[in-house]
C-alpha cells in the first residue's frame, strides 16, 4: 500500500541508465555524514556530465546548467534525508538517479518518524496547491525572525522556484502495525 | 572577524564596505552562525554603500540562501545602505537564485557578469 502526492513516476531499475547510492542512517554521526551529502551530490552531477559532452559553447553551457542543477538538487535531497530520516534499522537512506532521453529523475528514500508524517504531508499539500513564488518569499521573511540557521522547506521551495522541477512523494504504508513508514521523494527535471 | 575554512571563506573588508564569499557553503543549521554574525556586523555599520561579492562562491545550499537572505533583510530593516550583490555567470546557481534577494529588497542592485 502507498499514498502518493503529486505526479509520482516510478522508474524501474534496468530501464535505461541509472545510479543508486545507499547509506545507513545511524552508522556515523550527522556531523560527519554531512560531508558525504556534498560528495555524493557532486559525484552524481559529475557522472552525468559524461552524457552531456560540452563540445562547443552551447553544449558546454548546457552541461554546466545540468551539472549545477543536479548537484544542487541531489545535495538538498540528501540533506533532508539526513536531517529527517528516522534512525531505525528498517530503512536505508538511498538516492537514485535515472537518465531518460527527455528527463533526469532523482529519488531519495528514507524512513520517517510517525509524528512527522502529518505536518510533512500538510506542507506537501501547500507546495502542490499554492503559489510557490509567494511561499518562497514568505518563508524567507519568517525565517529571518528565527535564530537557528535551519531553513524549513527552503530546499523544496528553491527546487520548484529556481529550477522549475516537478516534485512528488510516495509514502509506503506498512502492512504490519508498528512497522516504519518510508517516504520516497521524486524530483523530475525535463531536458 | 574573517572566516577561513578549507572549503569556504568569508571576508569583511571594512574600508571597502564589502563582504566577499568564496568556496562552497554546504553547512547545516547552527554552523552558519559565525557567518550570520559577520554579515550582521557588516549590515549594522550602516554604510551608504554595501557590497556582497559572491563571484567566487561555487555552491550555496538552501540554508546558505536563508543566511544571505537574513543579511538582505537586515539591510532592508536599517533602510540606509544601497546594497550591491556581485555575481558571476560561471556558476549557474547564481543566475537562478540571486534574483530572489531582489524580491526581498527591490532597491538591491544585482550585477551578474
Amino acid at each position: 500500500m502507498a499514498q502518493t502526492f503529486g505526479d509520482f513516476v516510478a522508474l524501474l531499475e534496468g530501464e535505461g541508465e541509472y545510479l543508486k547510492i545507499g547509506f545507513h542512517p545511524t552508522s556515523i554521526p550527522l556531523q560527519q555524514r554531512w560531508r558525504n551529502n556534498g560528495l555524493s551530490a557532486d559525484f552524481l552531477a559529475d557522472y552525468l556530465s559524461t552524457f552531456f559532452p560540452g563540445e562547443d559553447v552551447a553544449t558546454s553551457e548546457r552541461q554546466s546548467q545540468i551539472k549545477g542543477a543536479v548537484g544542487y538538487i541531489a545535495n538538498e535531497l540528501l540533506e533532508n534525508c539526513m536531517k529527517y530520516s528516522h534512525a531505525s534499522k528498517q530503512h536505508l537512506v538511498s538516492i537514485e538517479m535515472f537518465l531518460e532521453p527527455d528527463a533526469i529523475t532523482l529519488y531519495t528514500t528514507n524512513g520517517i518518524e510517525p509524528v512527522r508524517i502529518e505536518p510533512f504531508q500538510a506542507f506537501i499539500q501547500r507546495l502542490l496547491t499554492e503559489d510557490v513564488g509567494a511561499m518562497y518569499i514568505e518563508q524567507l521573511e519568517s525565517n529571518a525572525d528565527n535564530d537557528d540557521g535551519g531553513a524549513s522547506g527552503m530546499g523544496f521551495l528553491t527546487m520548484l522556484n529556481d529550477y522549475g522541477v516537478k516534485i512528488a512523494w510516495n509514502f509506503s504504508i506498512p502492512a504490519r502495525a508498528g512497522d516504519e513508514v518510508a517516504v520516497t521523494t521524486m524530483v523530475r527535471m525535463s531536458l | 572577524m574573517d572566516i577561513t575554512r578549507e572549503d569556504y571563506q568569508v571576508q569583511y573588508d571594512e574600508a571597502a564596505a564589502t563582504v566577499r564569499c568564496s568556496g562552497s557553503f554546504r553547512l547545516h543549521g547552527d554552523e552558519y552562525k559565525p557567518m550570520l554574525d559577520l554579515l550582521g556586523h557588516a549590515a549594522d555599520t550602516k554604510s551608504a554603500m554595501l557590497t556582497l561579492d559572491v563571484r567566487e562562491l561555487q555552491f550555496l545550499n538552501s540554508s546558505g540562501i536563508n543566511t544571505l537572505s537574513k543579511f538582505v533583510l537586515q539591510v532592508r530593516k536599517h533602510g540606509v545602505s544601497q546594497l550591491v550583490v556581485q555575481g558571476s555567470t560561471r556558476y549557474p546557481w547564481q543566475e537562478k537564485s540571486l534574483k530572489n534577494l531582489q524580491r526581498l529588497l527591490p532597491a538591491l542592485r544585482l550585477d551578474i557578469v
